[in-house]
């Protein structure tokens, strides 16, 4: 069932209910059932085209634009080791090898066992940080080859990394691959912005002149 | 923008050192065109939004700060703007998109079918680089894949222009292709097993300036330069789409929508593009046939002609009916009405089968053209019509008028149309006077000071016409015009040219143009003669011996299938035909017709627009034109016509109808448009067309809460000859089914796929049952003409309404 469950089916309603257009919120809309299923289905898609309006080529044509939406599974912890030139300069190239030999997987690949997928990318926006990796996109700064086995070691026994995450919640908890974040934003209804309807609103000045 | 300037409606504009006069808000691009420039062009398409995806008409623009390379399709033109399209900057711009393009291009021109008429070949010849210098691997995808039944696409070709994608959302508004993966990676595809079943997909594969997207129908059938083409007109239904038609060696393979302001805006439908193929069907009637048997013409019109002397002197000239006409040209339509009316002098002629609107109410109404009801900012009602499913690119039209021109959509019909999720008001009834108060109602709603268009059709003939006539005329009080919603072909040109019972050629009556006519013509019926529905329960017992079928299957598209099938079996039948229909199947003599592309000649469009009809190939075997049909027929009657050739047809039109006076044949060759027959008549000695609709009163039919009330509701591919006889359209038609509003249905205690039968008085259809939120409550909702599932065996063209009774099949 790679639908939206009814609980985050109701949670999909508020979202949806944040912005003007519905088909503004298929971005969070894809995280969550990327959350829900780990990847995103199509199953997933044609329903969030339901939910928004939109038909399922407009929802995959925006699913796919993103690297950070899986259309297949991927492992539980997905790492990405950032070969860009300052991580290069710094060994990058050795960790990511490490941890290809230590997994037993090439880059793009997933463990047998579901647990890990290695992913070599391009900037992970930490050059400071260099040779550094993420896993589910939380970030690990200056890591070699021990750290990495370390982190892998405590994953793998169901222990959250010994070695904490930079920018985590408090006990540097590591979620299931799709997870955001811990804590589910909630806009209460009185707190809300306030949706105007983009179509009654005065076209702006520069759009008026051309036409 | 100084207050002190003088007002001046245009903008002066430098192009390559020429001053030239812009509108205001122009696109540089087509400020160019219009002025002789062309600027190269991938991506910008005049009747869609620009994008500036391509890059290929960069050209170099001074708005005051120096000249710098921009997008022509992006930029609006300004006053004092220079523009130079023939730089040094300009030409190294070109050369270098373009060989960025041909990058991933995989020059496969050899075996691809627009090799011959490529946007990108013209334009690499024309300001490309000659040579690549590019030797890595371009990517590869799977060649080609089908995206519908109708379109193949291949991605290697495709240069990511987002033409097809943006008419998906734009034009057509069915996005089911779009932009997938990001980088060199992108393509466009559709959806995974969610194809590309757009009624207008044919378009994407016309505005596709490489041969990303070819159609199943056209792929190497020929050369583009093996083509010859003639411009004409589509009469798959009434919008009147201008059109090419394309042939080689006698053979049309293929046509394109040509850009009509007044109508088609270069789009055609997939029904209209596609149905072509029917022309070379192995099924055509090539020979006469006199009772089954290949004969001669000279035998076929002699027994046709003595059938009808033997009707004439039995009976009179009640005992002769003519059935059908709107699949004719104008001047087919003519010479018919005149050897029925004139020659005959029966009155028994009707193009309608008893599921259109009276020719009086059409006349008698206040017309709009297209153009006015998509007017920007008006209000458009939809009556009882369902453009999508019927005038395809009307419903384009329609569309974009509210989408884009932020026109105002009042939709009041039988329940959910292709329209209703662009309406601001829908306001849905049963059949049975429903639409009378709904229509007052509508009025309340309608937006102040603005010009109202009412599209007035009868998509279901379930429903009482004097229904949609008093509806039509509380919106002519109120100030409204009208555009026919009449779907057939030249449905327009055959009432336009006497081809209705109580009509003459000109939109006159028998009494107003009886002077003229008879005149003219000799003689005219005494009397106002039978609709298609009289004639048959005439045929059917025995008072009207001979019928004429003119194109007509009354089996399949009258309003009662077994009175239709007891009238053909009991009269001598003389079918003028393309097709061996199940009503041609009753026929003594059959004489075979040329069809469409095969026959000169002009046809009247919903808004009364005179287009032009070209012959492109020859009529099978020895098929000929219905007016030559009609020639032969009166010779052998002991009468003459009087004209032996299309332009002496139009002539005697032009002379004599009311409708079209002043519409000459240099005036039809020299408008690009088509000219509106709309002259009143009324002097110079001719008749007065009809210029009012007297008041009606239809019956009010309470809903029965025992039994369901059905409503018709037609589709785009449905039992049409052309559609059922072309190879590409048979496997898209919908399988019927019965629709129910949910709530009706939890009544019935029914699953729903399940099997019911509906069972009216006159026969019953075993259908499965489908709820559907659109369907009014307290009706059923069926599809016509679906050729295993014939909803007429339910209805009878003298009930004001049709109930049903629904049982379920246990």
């Amino acid at each position: 069932m790679s639908r939206l469950t009814p609980e985050n089916e109701a949670i999909a309603r508020e979202i949806i209910s944040r912005y003007p257009k519905p088909k503004s919120a298929l971005i969070p809309l894809l995280h969550l059932s990327q959350e829900q299923n780990g990847h995103v289905t199509d199953e997933a898609m044609v329903h969030l085209a339901e939910l928004v309006d939109v038909t399922p080529a407009e929802v995959i044509g925006t699913c796919t634009f993103y690297e950070m939406f899986k259309r297949e599974p991927v492992g539980r912890y997905v790492v990405n080791i950032c070969t860009n030139i300052a991580f290069q300069l710094l060994g990058a190239e050795e960790l990511l090898h490490h941890a290809e030999h230590r997994l037993g997987i090439k880059a793009g690949n997933t463990t047998p066992d579901g647990l890990f997928t290695i992913e070599d990318v391009e900037c992970v926006a930490a050059c400071t940080e260099a040779p550094c990796l993420t896993v589910n996109y939380r970030y690990f700064y200056k890591v070699d080859g021990e750290d990495f086995d370390a982190i892998v070691e405590d994953l793998r026994n169901g222990r959250q990394p010994t070695r904490k995450a930079a920018e985590t919640g408090p006990d540097g908890a590591i979620p299931s691959h799709g997870t955001l974040a811990l804590e589910r934003q909630h806009i209460p209804a009185d707190r809300a912005a306030g949706n105007a309807d983009p179509d009654s609103a005065p076209a702006p000045v520069w759009l008026e002149q051309q036409a | 923008m100084s207050d002190t300037a003088p007002a001046k409606s245009t903008v002066s504009v430098e192009i390559n050192g020429h001053t030239i006069e812009a509108n205001p808000g122009e696109l540089v691009i087509d400020a160019a065109e219009r002025n002789g420039v062309h600027i190269p062009r991938f991506c910008y398409h005049n009747r869609m939004r620009p994008v500036g995806m391509c890059r290929m008409c960069l050209v170099e623009i001074d708005q005051g700060r120096g000249p710098a390379l921009s997008p022509s399709c992006m930029i609006p033109v300004t006053e004092g703007m220079k523009v130079d399209t023939e730089s040094e900057r300009t030409r190294k711009a070109q050369d270098g998109v373009l060989e960025f393009l041909l990058i991933n291009h995989p020059l496969d021109c050899p075996v691809c079918d627009k090799g011959g008429e490529c946007p990108l070949q013209d334009n690499t010849v024309a300001y490309g680089p000659g040579e690549s210098r590019f030797v890595e691997e371009k990517r590869h995808y799977e060649k080609p894949i089908p995206i519908s039944d109708l379109v193949f696409l291949d991605r290697e070709r495709c240069i990511l222009c987002d033409r097809c994608t943006r008419f998906a959302k734009e034009v057509a508004g069915d996005p089911l292709i779009h932009f997938q993966g990001r980088g060199s990676r992108t393509e466009v595809n559709t959806f995974p097993d969610e194809p590309f079943s757009s009624y207008f997909s044919g378009n994407t594969v016309q505005i596709c300036p490489v041969g990303a997207l070819t159609s199943s129908s056209y792929r190497f059938k020929a050369r583009p330069w093996d083509l010859t083409e003639v411009e004409s007109t589509c009469t798959t239904c009434s919008v009147g789409c201008s059109v090419t038609l394309q042939s080689s060696r006698n053979r049309l393979l293929r046509t394109m929508g040509v850009d009509n302001d007044a109508t088609n805006w270069g789009w055609l439908c997939d029904r209209g593009r596609f149905d072509i193929e029917a022309v070379e069907s192995d099924n055509r009637l090539a020979e006469p046939l006199v009772d089954g048997a290949p004969a001669r013409w000279s035998d076929a019109l002699r027994k046709a002609a003595a059938a009808i002397s033997g009707a004439l002197r039995d009976v009179g000239p009640s005992g002769i009916g003519v059935i059908g006409g709107a699949r004719l040209t104008n001047e087919s339509a003519y010479a018919w009405a005149k050897l029925a009316k004139g020659v005959i002098g029966t009155d028994n002629v009707d193009a309608q089968l008893g599921d259109g609107l009276p020719g009086e109410l059409l006349f008698g109404l206040p017309r709009a053209t297209i153009a006015e009801a998509c007017a920007p900012k008006g209000t458009i009602v939809l009556l009882g019509s369902d453009p999508k499913e019927t005038l395809g690119v009307l419903y384009l039209r329609l569309r974009h008028a509210v989408v884009e021109d932020k026109a105002t959509l009042i939709e009041l019909g039988h329940g959910a149309s292709g329209l209703t999720r662009y309406a601001r008001h829908a306001l849905h009834g049963e059949p049975g006077g429903a639409l009378v108060e709904l229509a007052h109602q509508a009025v309340a709603l309608l937006p102040e000071g603005q010009p109202v268009t009412v599209v007035l059709g009868r998509t279901s003939p379930t429903e009482d016409p004097a229904v949609l006539a008093e509806a039509a005329q509380v919106f002519a009080a109120y100030g409204a015009r009208f555009l026919s919603g009449l779907t057939r072909g030249n449905v327009h040109g055959a009432l336009d040219l006497g081809l209705a019972p109580g009509l003459l050629p000109g939109r006159v009556t028998l009494d107003a143009g009886r002077s003229t006519f008879t005149d003219a013509w000799g003689s005219v019926p005494a009397g106002r003669g039978k609709s298609t529905a009289a004639m048959l329960a005439a045929a059917a017992d025995g008072s009207l011996p001979v019928l004429i079928l003119l194109g007509a299957d009354p089996i399949n598209d009258s309003a009662d299938r077994a009175l239709a099938e007891r009238a053909l079996q009991r009269a001598t039948v003389i079918a003028v035909d393309t097709f061996p229909t199940d009503s041609v199947a009753h026929a003594s003599v059959v004489l075979p017709a040329a069809g469409y592309a095969e026959t000169d000649g002009t046809t009247t469009n919903l808004e009364g627009r005179i287009l032009p009809l070209r012959q492109a190939v020859t009529p099978p075997g020895t098929a000929r034109a219905d007016w030559a049909i009609a020639v032969e027929l009166a010779t052998r009657l002991e009468a003459d016509l009087g004209f032996d050739a299309v332009e002496q047809i139009w002539a005697e039109i032009a002379s004599l109808s009311a409708a079209h006076e002043g519409i000459t044949a240099a005036a039809l060759a020299s408008a690009r448009d088509g000219v509106i027959a709309a002259g009143s008549g009324g002097s110079g000695g001719r008749p007065a067309t009809i210029d009012s609709v007297p008041a009606v009163t239809a019956k009010r039919v309470p809903l029965d809460p025992t039994k369901l009330r059905l409503v018709v509701r037609r589709t785009m591919y449905d039992g049409a000859t052309l559609t059922q006889q072309s190879r590409s359209l048979p496997s898209l038609y919908n399988d019927n089914e019965v629709r129910l509003h949910p709530l009706d249905f939890e009544k019935l205690g029914v699953d729903e796929g399940a099997d019911v039968t509906l069972v009216a008085a006159e026969g019953q259809l075993t259908l499965p049952v489908v709820s559907d939120r659109g369907v009014v409550r307290g009706t059923a909702v069926v599809l016509a003409n679906v050729p295993d599932a014939p909803v007429n065996i339910l209805l009878s063209p003298t009930s004001p309404v049709i109930d049903v009774r629904l049982e379920v099949v246990r």
